[in-house]
């Protein structure tokens, strides 16, 4: 697929609620004035999103002089456009399921349910607005953070321009992230789209909405908005959604969907858009066979493209292409050796909290001569559709491509006693193994709380720990985390070979 | 030549049985049988997907019945000449049949389309050639050729027909380049080109890749079979050990013709185990799950399981134990992730009686006698469903109960009876393909050693 990026996003937005004007005031003032520039800083930033806002501030709590550099809002994706906006809409949608299934729970809820989609979305914007007041930008100068505002541009190997103001670095960190990605769909941009920036402006709950792309963020937006109300559809090119996670956890998400009423596409291609009655008409193709809908809004959850144009790389001497962002090595060294990468821009993994933590692998390894690895890093992640989908380590595939024996403990949610309570049995937890040991090699979690779950694995990988030794733990009863100890004690089972045995019921028989 | 002839012996089952069951085995397998007498048309051969009326032909359906005859004639229900004259019929129509590819022809590249017209034996259904379906269709040719080793002139064009076709098929080109590290496709379209679904995790397949991989005219590649197994997944689910898979029908398919009892590739040397164990434990965790029951199915327990491809309600949903049900018609069904909505398929219970039959048989028996006078029904019927039909407040604990079956017989389930009924009780369709070359062939080259091999 072709793929384009959107243009640059004006700094100056309007605010479209009271809430919304203070987090522009903490992510963008507008009367912001830069600070004199010292001679040459420890490290310069360019970007001041999850990846750049942990390196500066790493930095700077060491001693280091630093420059941040933003073009747009303090925060980046995460905060303004992705992560919090989406998360805080996902409860609200929580909320309306629930109610939906109150009868099982003894609890009627009213005949007419009203949802108010404005409340909704104010309160998305309150939740915004609080979260970056710790990002702020008079927080990062108080912490002694140089921040400017602007575009920044290479202007050799050790030097930018900052619209037109010159500044020096011994260190530099690309931390630009990453864009939406607007698929080539003939008449999609004449039409008009949604992408997960614009969408959280909406005023009006949609009539009908397409999403289109299945990969995490589509998920759960069309999820969300099919459960405010909006007739729903996603179309997916690939036979399952997201694709990188295991079948059987795509195919509960799938499964979820679809009960939730999304209309889904798989394995279709939107191949023409155009406008018709004030409707946007999609035809869609699967196998051959075209069918067309009509909705009011098409909303491009399809994916993200590093945001690498206009920094004058070359000046640089940083390589890069438009595909994978900049070429970064295990330390995340560009193939200038004063400037590093973190984040988005640079990594395959394109999530929060990935970013930051290669970002403090960066001030580590620009700094203080550090020579960690961003391969030995262990990176967790989720997606918030409802089951959630959480995974961290090696994939069984994965495991079996290196030729590593694999063995995954399974435990379906209907087997944990707190899952069955709480009326949350979709799902399963699945740890993988290496075969004949109890060391983890990896994990997925499908639970309503997955992501809160998956951070235990997290843990214990880390930590070194194994199935044996997790079996050990003691955990509060009843949990749905005791789904992880009831893995680990599926493990101890599989350890009780018919010698075992045998010698303890002699022993108990003396 | 004489022709060779088979007896019941330990090559199926090792303990003998009681009579009324030996007699249930009989009256289930007959009338599985007479499914291709009245569904086959005598011109060409091909056998209806369905008993519905108006049901095209399944190519894997035919394949059944051509391993089907052998078993007939083995025991007494039609006369040799009639088998070879039946599959000669059929083998002569796939022999002359349009091979363009053509959007109505009947295949291409010795692949034919998964549904065809029962009368022109053109495509039907817009359906794909499928990889899969090919395969149990010649595998059943290559069954009745290894069958019918007679040196009259039928029996011998009868086997000449059988190899060509298996030579013809040109199994590379469905090893589509640009498909996952050369994985073979599932099918091809003529308006569309290859689907978008490659073979990924256990399934039903094993059979296809010992056949692609055995060919001396247009092999699969090794890389072929490492592609497809290194998405295996080995769980410990319920406490059992096994290679993963949720329909049990994936867990018995290639099983209805090949013994895979003692054969291991690499994977199952990794995991001391055979494929054969394998769909004993998935029998075991399928049982598991009707235990557990997590949805609150009506119905399900310990002797009634059986979640695998096969016919549903298709009504709208309802509340069952609480939960919004919905129906899904014909799907295919596994456990535990489902899809599940209650629909239990009765002929992966019987084809379970080889593998597992300690608890197949209880299973067995008391689905058999279900239905009263119509013994059986529940087995043969493509699905039932205790809880679609079933009237429950919103709790789900009132309600008459009235189960859903299935109007119609799938052919697919009427041949897994004849088959693994004949494969328990003497083995006959596993001794058939150990001597069939390419088979094994094939096996060796995907890796299995030991045991027969």
């Amino acid at each position: 697929m072709t793929a384009s990026t959107f243009a640059a996003i004006p700094r100056r937005v309007r605010p479209i609620s009271p809430d919304d004007a203070e987090r522009l005031v903490n992510v963008s003032p507008a009367d912001w004035r830069s600070p004199k520039p010292r001679s040459v800083y420890h490290l310069l930033v360019l970007g001041a999103g999850p990846a750049g806002l942990a390196a500066a501030r790493a930095a700077a709590a060491l001693g280091a002089h630093v420059a941040l550099i933003e073009r747009h809002q303090i925060g980046g994706d995460c905060l303004n456009d992705g992560c919090i906006p989406s998360k805080s809409l996902i409860r609200t949608g929580r909320l309306l399921a629930d109610m939906r299934d109150a009868a099982h729970f003894g609890a009627v809820p009213p005949a007419e349910m009203v949802f108010d989609f404005r409340a909704a979305m104010l309160r998305m914007r309150r939740i915004t607005a609080r979260i970056s007041r710790t990002d702020s930008a008079m927080n990062l100068a108080r912490e002694g953070i140089h921040l400017f505002f602007g575009t920044a541009r290479f202007t050799g190997a050790d030097s930018v321009d900052v619209d037109g103001l010159p500044l020096r670095f011994k260190k530099a960190l690309i931390a630009t992230g990453s864009r939406s990605m607007l698929p080539d769909v003939p008449g999609l941009a004449e039409a008009g789209f949604l992408t997960n920036e614009t969408v959280f402006n909406l005023q009006v709950l949609p009539r009908s909405l397409l999403v289109l792309g299945g990969g995490p963020l589509g998920c759960e937006l069309a999820q969300v908005f099919a459960r405010f109300g909006s007739r729903t559809l996603i179309s997916h090119r690939e036979p399952l959604f997201l694709p990188l996670e295991e079948r059987d956890a795509a195919q509960m998400v799938s499964d979820a969907l679809a009960r939730d009423g999304v209309e889904i596409h798989l394995n279709s291609t939107a191949t023409k858009v155009w406008m018709e009655g004030g409707q946007k008409v999609v035809e869609l193709v699967n196998d051959g066979n075209t069918a067309t809908t009509r909705v009011e809004h098409i909303l491009t959850g399809i994916g993200r493209v590093p945001a690498v144009q206009g920094l004058n790389l070359e000046a640089a001497g940083v390589a890069y292409d438009a595909a994978a962002g900049v070429h970064v090595d295990d330390f995340l060294r560009t193939s200038n050796p004063r400037i590093f990468a973190a984040g988005d821009v640079c990594l395959k993994h394109q999530f929060t909290n990935t970013a930051a933590a290669s970002a403090r692998i960066v001030v580590r390894n620009a700094l203080f001569l550090g020579r960690e690895r961003m391969s030995a890093l262990n990176v967790p992640w989720c997606t918030y559709t409802d089951p959630e989908v959480a995974h961290v380590g090696l994939y069984v595939k994965q495991a079996r491509q290196q030729r590593i024996p694999v063995k995954t403990f399974t435990i379906p949610m209907h087997d944990v006693d707190r899952a069955i309570a709480d009326g949350e049995e979709d799902g399963f937890v699945k740890i993988h193994v290496r075969e004949g040991s109890d060391q983890i090699l990896g994990a997925t979690i499908v639970a309503r709380h997955a992501g809160e779950m998956i951070n235990s694995i997290s843990l214990a990988m880390v930590a070194g720990i194994g199935l044996r030794e997790l079996a050990n733990v003691m955990q509060a009863y009843p949990t749905q985390g005791a789904a992880i100890r009831q893995a680990a004690d599926a493990y101890l089972r599989t350890r009780l070979t018919p010698l075992k045995l045998k010698t303890a019921r002699r022993w108990l028989q003396r | 030549m004489k022709a060779a002839t088979f007896r019941a012996n330990s090559v199926g089952r090792s303990a003998p049985i009681a009579l009324a069951d030996e007699q249930m085995l009989d009256q289930l397998q007959r009338s599985a049988f007479e499914y291709f007498l009245k569904q086959t048309n005598a011109r060409n051969g091909l056998v209806a997907d369905t008993s519905r009326v108006g049901s095209p032909a399944s190519i894997a359906v035919v394949g059944f019945a051509l391993s089907a005859y052998p078993v007939a004639v083995e025991r007494g229900w039609i006369a040799r000449d009639d088998a070879v004259h039946r599959s000669l019929t059929t083998l002569r129509f796939f022999s002359a049949s349009d091979q363009s590819g053509a959007l109505m022809s009947t295949g291409c590249n010795g692949f034919y389309f998964h549904f065809l017209d029962v009368h022109t034996g053109l495509r039907a259904w817009e359906s794909e050639l499928s990889s899969i379906d090919t395969a149990l269709l010649i595998v059943g040719m290559l069954t009745a050729a290894a069958y019918f080793s007679g040196a009259t002139p039928a029996e011998t064009e009868l086997r000449q027909l059988a190899n060509a076709l298996y030579e013809r098929v040109d199994w590379q080109w469905a090893q589509h380049e640009d498909h996952d590290d050369h994985a073979v496709a599932q099918g091809w379209k003529p308006e569309s080109g290859f689907l978008n679904y490659g073979w990924q995790g256990y399934n039903e397949a094993l059979v296809l890749y010992a056949l692609g991989m055995g060919s001396h005219t247009h092999p699969l590649t090794s890389a072929s079979f490492e592609a497809w197994t290194v998405t295996y997944q080995w769980e410990n689910l319920y406490g059992i050990d096994f290679l993963f898979a949720g329909p049990l029908f994936v867990h018995q398919f290639s099983h209805a013709w090949i013994d895979f009892r003692g054969i291991r590739d690499r994977f199952m040397r990794e995991k001391n185990c055979d494929y054969f164990e394998n769909s004993r434990r998935a029998a075991k965790v399928q049982r598991q799950y009707a235990i557990r029951n997590p949805r609150g199915f009506a119905g399900y327990g310990q002797d009634c399981w059986g979640l695998s491809a096969g016919d549903g309600p298709s009504v709208e949903p309802r509340m069952v134990a609480g939960r919004r049900q919905a129906f899904y018609g014909y799907a295919a069904r596994g456990a535990p992730w489902g899809p599940d909505d209650g629909t239990i398929t009765g002929s992966s219970v019987v084809a379970s009686l080889v593998f597992a039959p300690e608890i197949a048989w209880p299973a067995l028996r008391q689905m058999y006698a279900r239905a009263g006078a119509e013994q059986g029904r529940y087995l043969h019927a493509a699905g039932f469903n205790d809880s679609a039909g079933a009237t429950s407040d919103v709790d789900g604990t009132s309600g008459a109960k009235a189960s859903w079956i299935c109007e119609g017989e799938s052919g697919l389930d009427q041949g897994m009876i004849v088959l693994m009924i004949e494969n328990f009780r003497s083995g006959l369709l596993w001794r058939l393909t150990r001597s069939i070359p390419c088979l094994r062939a094939g096996l060796k080259r995907a890796g299995f050693r030991g045991g027969w091999l």
